[in-house]
């Protein structure tokens, strides 16, 4: 059987993926590209939930990354539907650009 | 060992391409990068003995979700220079603060909570993963599985009303 890598390195690898999707969500003007951020924060904890999964022996980690999932795809779907939405009404998506209910 | 350059192997592409989602200008170059990066999560989940999660990962995210984001993509066509930051320096504190994450990382790793997890996993179960995660979802885990159905059924309607041409 091939061996399996450390626990900490799984977690280290999903910490990193975590930061690269939070710095991507703040610098990022484009709200597909924020999302694409978002998909990569939820790839990171998931990867952190099936790592404990494993070393663990629990199989309800994978349960909760099948719920992530299920709650990823929907997310998508209505946040791709409300920027179409704000596409058409303002010919815009620059997040900095939809500043309507700015005080 | 082979499992330690697999790791290693992966780990670096998944790192890279999810860098190249946040530093691409193209959003098309973004959507392909993140194609990359949820593929090695795929072969993470497998190398973890999730079989039946590498399998969704690949059909639901790199399959149905990415076609998504490419169709909205083309359909919005935002191919348009950035506008200069509202807020000054949002690049440096986004840095900071992701130093401040990796470091909270850090220390949790340092504290010793890992300590109560076994060093080396336990063998894999005879029972295969696709049957042990039905056992779970279907029982101990059922009415949580029931209410994603209506969450799914909320997305749809959802979506179908965004949609919508708003018509007088």
């Amino acid at each position: 059987m091939i061996q399996v890598a450390p626990l900490p390195y799984y977690l280290i690898l999903s910490g990193v993926l975590f930061t690269i999707g939070a710095i991507g969500f703040l610098v990022k003007k484009n709200p597909l590209i924020m999302f694409m951020s978002v998909e990569i924060m939820l790839n990171s904890a998931n990867l952190a939930f099936v790592a404990f999964s494993r070393y663990l022996n629990q199989i309800d980690g994978q349960v909760i990354v099948f719920f992530i999932m299920t709650i990823a795809a929907a997310e998508v779907v209505v946040g791709l539907a409300i920027i179409v939405a704000i596409f058409r009404s303002r010919a815009t998506v620059d997040v900095d650009e939809v500043n309507a209910l700015r005080g | 060992m082979i499992g330690l350059i697999f790791f290693a192997i992966v780990a670096v592409v998944a790192i890279a391409a999810a860098a190249a989602v946040v530093m691409l200008r193209n959003p098309v170059h973004c959507a392909l990068s993140l194609v990359a990066t949820l593929g090695c999560v795929a072969l993470l989940f497998l190398s973890l003995s999730a079989e039946f999660l590498a399998a969704v990962q690949v059909l639901v995210y790199a399959g149905a979700i990415m076609v998504l984001f490419l169709f909205v993509i083309t359909l919005l066509n935002p191919l348009r220079p950035e506008t200069p930051d509202r807020l000054r320096n949002q690049g440096v504190v986004a840095g900071l603060l992701a130093l401040v994450l990796l470091f909270e990382l850090w220390l949790v790793i340092q504290s010793g909570v890992l300590a109560a997890v076994p060093a080396t996993p336990p063998p894999v179960a005879d029972v295969g993963n696709v049957e042990a995660l039905g056992q779970a979802l279907y029982s101990a885990w059922s009415v949580p599985f029931e209410m994603t159905s209506v969450l799914l059924l909320t997305a749809i309607v959802g979506a179908v009303v965004l949609g919508r041409r708003q018509t007088p």
